[in-house]
């Protein structure tokens, strides 16, 4: 197949980017997306020109490292999936695909493709945990935990931190990913003693980051890889209102 | 230098107790002066760091990824192991070490091993308290399955996430303890050398990924948890910055590597579709619980797998091995497969895949069932190969997966280099020549959280009136030197390959001579190509930008310039082994039905390997091993 592709290309946070047209010949159906970008990388690097740095670690749809904007859409067109696992026989032969960064207040751009996502780490630092020191634990099943709080629970777990909710948002709002974590925790019995705390610190701290509120479009529901549930955000807003009110 | 492995004294099961009553503690009040550099943040790291954060050291927890939670132990999918016994059906912390020591073909520390056992029941314990959502029994307690080359039902699992769930309960544990301002978090910077004071491990040197800034970081105390090295085929189950760089580097400044190619291959990944493929996806060895593994009996099959009836099928998993079948071990399932595949039997378009079926499973358990264990796993599989699992068979094949070898260390984790300990799949210790299936995670994290507070806090009781590193210190200046020099030689090349191959030639090179077989001929060859491959590197390789920036490619030029040197040591490490055992298979040593001959009267060691200069040949250091608990036997799984 041959693709055009328009890919965001910035040097840098301070300065401004653009997009620029590159063609490449050749991509197999069976390529993965990362591979058809690796392989427009060899190109450009071979003809002295700057290779394109996007973010990639995995490459299985678990690190959460990957993401990029293709065709408008946070992991490309088809719901539910990362960027390493999307696949060029989702495209047809003289397409052309814009390939941008995850945008959003919150994620700054370092260099193309690549976006800061240290905000999320500080959302989780300012409280998504369990304050349990090495040691102190009881016995696993001392804490018996019902197998549809567990699987929920997990559920609400499995999100990997990867972005996709905050760039397909309208308002870059991270009410996903903190409602996520927020909700695992608050679901089994180990976290609910510092759930009130948590969601609290959480909320402020996703504030502090400059991330857009939430107006319940649901957009990040259908982009998330983990197919993690709005539920989540509903939820995380009633442990608000519950802390608040009865604080 | 002759290798010490500390060894607490007293009988096997008391070693652990012993060394925890005797190790040396260190006052509260002056944990706070001793400074812990953490290199890595997967589990072993993560733990490590957030452990001793807690006791109140000074950490620095340094990462190449953007996040710690990224770090690979994400990745792993199927469980963990654990002799809780809540299955009652006949676990003990005597039977798993057993299992363990044998799944490793006899070439493990029993000391070390019986720890890990032992240790196995508080992990589980400590990622409960931290919220790892493990499945449940609908009575509310814990659920545990049975997995590769055991016959008890020991691993816990949170679906098919496990890895990932307690690296989040790690990660979570570190975030808390960087948020308390113990841990200082460096993302995004790798680490390019070991900067040793007075033969001691002092600091490192590191650059800084988004900016290549070059800074030195002292400490008292160095922890590298940075990962296995199986990337070094290239293709392989591994993420793609998995690196042997700061092991490597380590290596080069006095600390021995053990086993290097000790690696193991495992069964179920998805084979390789083509030239322009970066990775071998793992469809977790879990799936083997339900699934059959077949290939045709006539070679170059050319009718799609459901209309090949039953009898013109091979299970040669059940065939071969009728006490374990399709739950045998991964060396050995791994090698079965090639030998089908080599003999002509491999499935689909490149011939070098075998089938994965779970019709038989789907008849007996429902759709549903399998779906309710396996769902994620399948849902992969249609992702990637836009195939339907449910309906007709999966196809497997084998890639490289997991280092059992790494830095060599004793009892306490320390290298042969004082003070920088080795945490993880970075070292060589508990595997021995094979390791079993959820051993891993298992490995990091009892590393991490229940040995290195206890070691590392023993070395550290002797630093407390040692004088306090110093950046400015001549060696640090000298290392920083070294780095530079090594990253403009590789931006001044300027030649016409890129970084990605050099890693994919070096990675068939290995995948033919030091892979799933090997032999004297084949490893002699591949020396002479692998110092072939390395010259051209430094002659034609082209690595675009400067060293001031953001720069992947010269990220990938440096750890494949490790490589190069890594692959050396390997091939020479596999040829001086003149025996076959676990993951190591010599062509020359096999009995008559080609199961692997292992030579206890000669080889009975660890390879540990000693650095001795550029382009000079490393000198082997063994490490005999003395087994006084168990019986060295044939490890059959017939």
């Amino acid at each position: 197949m041959k693709i055009n592709l328009k890919i965001w290309r910035q040097t840098d946070a301070g300065s401004p980017g653009r997009l620029v047209d590159y063609e490449l010949d050749h991509v197999i159906p069976h390529m993965s997306f990362l591979e058809m970008m690796d392989t427009l990388n060899e190109q450009l690097i071979l003809s002295g020109d700057r290779p394109v740095e996007f973010d990639h670690d995995c490459r299985e749809g678990i690190c959460g490292q990957c993401g990029m904007m293709i065709n408008g859409r946070a992991h490309g067109p088809i719901p539910h999936l990362t960027t390493c696992q999307l696949h060029m026989r989702e495209f047809k032969d003289g397409d052309t695909i814009y390939v941008e960064p995850f945008r959003g207040k919150g994620f700054p751009v370092k260099r193309d493709l690549r976006v800061d996502r240290s905000a999320f780490d500080r959302i989780i630092m300012a409280g998504g945990f369990i304050s349990v020191n090495t040691g102190q634990a009881p016995e696993a099943n001392g804490i018996p935990v019902s197998h549809e709080h567990a699987e929920s629970a997990f559920d609400s777990a499995a999100c990997i931190g990867c972005g996709a909710c905050v760039a397909t948002c309208k308002n870059s709002s991270a009410a996903l990913f903190t409602s996520a974590k927020i909700a695992h925790l608050a679901k089994l019995p180990q976290g609910k003693i510092e759930s009130r705390k948590r969601v609290l610190s959480m909320v402020e701290q996703m504030d502090i980051e400059a991330f857009g509120h939430c107006t319940n479009t649901e957009a990040c529901e259908v982009e998330c890889p983990q197919d993690i549930s709005v539920l989540n955000i509903a939820r995380m807003n009633w442990e608000y209102t519950l802390s608040k009110v009865l604080k | 230098m002759e290798l010490n492995a500390k060894i607490p004294p007293g009988p096997l099961k008391d070693k652990w107790s012993f060394y925890k009553d005797h190790a040396k503690l260190v006052n509260p009040a002056n944990r706070k002066k001793l400074e812990v550099i953490v290199v890595g943040t997967g589990l072993a790291g993560s733990a490590a760091a957030a452990s001793l954060a807690e006791m109140g050291y000074k950490v620095k927890s340094f990462c190449f990824q953007d996040s710690a939670r990224r770090a690979h132990s994400v990745a792993a999918q199927g469980g963990v192991n654990a002799a809780k016994n809540y299955k009652n059906d006949g676990d003990s912390v005597y039977r798993m070490f057993y299992d363990t020591i044998k799944g490793g073909d006899f070439r493990s520390r029993e000391a070390n091993v019986y720890r890990l056992a032992e240790c196995s029941a508080q992990l589980i314990d400590q990622a409960v308290a931290q919220g790892v959502p493990f499945g449940r029994e609908y009575g509310g307690y814990l659920n545990n399955r049975s997995f590769g080359g055991v016959q008890v039902s020991r691993t816990f699992y949170a679906r098919g996430q496990t890895g990932q769930q307690l690296l989040l309960g790690a990660y979570q544990a570190l975030m808390r303890q960087a948020a308390a301002k113990t841990v200082t978090l460096y993302t995004r910077h790798e680490m390019l050398d070991l900067v040793l004071v007075d033969g001691k491990a002092r600091g490192i040197i590191v650059r800084n990924l988004d900016t290549g800034e070059i800074e030195r970081h002292t400490a008292n105390t160095v922890i590298l948890a940075t990962g296995g090295f199986g990337k070094i085929y290239y293709l392989s189950t591994l993420a793609m910055g998995c690196n042997a760089s700061a092991i490597w580097r380590a290596h080069k400044k006095g600390a021995f590597m053990a086993c290097p190619s000790w690696t193991q291959v495992h069964p179920t990944s998805l084979p390789q579709s083509g030239d322009y493929q970066s990775k071998l996806t793992l469809m977790s060895e879990s799936l083997r619980n339900d699934g059959r593994i077949w290939v045709p009996l006539k070679p170059e099959e050319k009718r799609k797998p459901n209309d090949i009836p039953e009898d013109e099928r091979d299970y040669y998993l059940e065939r071969r091995y009728p006490a374990f079948g399709n739950l045998a071990p991964r060396d050995i399932s791994s090698r079965a497969a090639k030998e089908r595949i080599d003999a002509g039997f491999g499935v689909g378009p490149q011939l070098n895949a075998v089938y994965l079926d779970f019709s038989k499973a789907i008849k007996e358990q429902g759709k549903e069932k399998i779906k309710e264990k396996y769902g994620n796993l399948f849902a992969m599989y249609r992702k990637i190969t836009d195939t339907d699992a449910y309906s007709e068979p999966m196809m497997i094949s084998p890639a490289a997966h997991f280092s059992m070898g790494g830095l060599w260390v004793d009892y306490e984790l320390m290298t042969t280099i004082p003070g920088l300990f080795a945490l993880g799949e970075a070292n060589f210790a508990d595997h021995g020549a094979n390791r079993l299936g959820a051993n891993s995670l298992l490995q990091a994290c009892v590393d991490g959280y229940f040995v290195a507070p206890y070691t590392v806090s023993n070395y550290l009781a002797g630093e407390i009136h040692a004088e306090k590193p110093d950046a400015e210190a001549q060696e640090f200046i000298d290392a920083e030197i070294g780095v530079r020099a090594h990253l403009g030689k590789l931006l001044a090349i300027n030649g016409t390959k890129t970084a990605d191959h050099y890693h994919k030639t070096l990675g068939k090179l290995l995948y033919d001579y030091c892979g799933l077989s090997r032999s004297k001929d084949g490893l002699l060859y591949a020396i002479d190509e692998i110092k072939k491959l390395r010259e051209d590197f430094y002659e034609q390789l082209k690595v675009p930008g400067t060293e001031e920036e953001m720069n992947g490619e010269l990220e990938k030029a440096g750890r494949i310039s490790d490589y190069l040197e890594v692959a050396e040591l390997m091939c020479q490490d596999a040829l001086t082994r003149e025996e076959s055992c676990g993951a190591h298979f010599r062509e020359e040593y096999q009995t008559p039905e080609g199961e692997a001959l292992r030579n206890d009267e000669a080889f009975c060691f660890v390879s540990a390997w000693q650095w001795q200069g550029e382009d000079k040949e490393e000198r082997l250091v063994p490490e005999p091993l003395h087994f006084e608990n168990v019986e060295l036997t044939v490890r059959s799984y017939k």
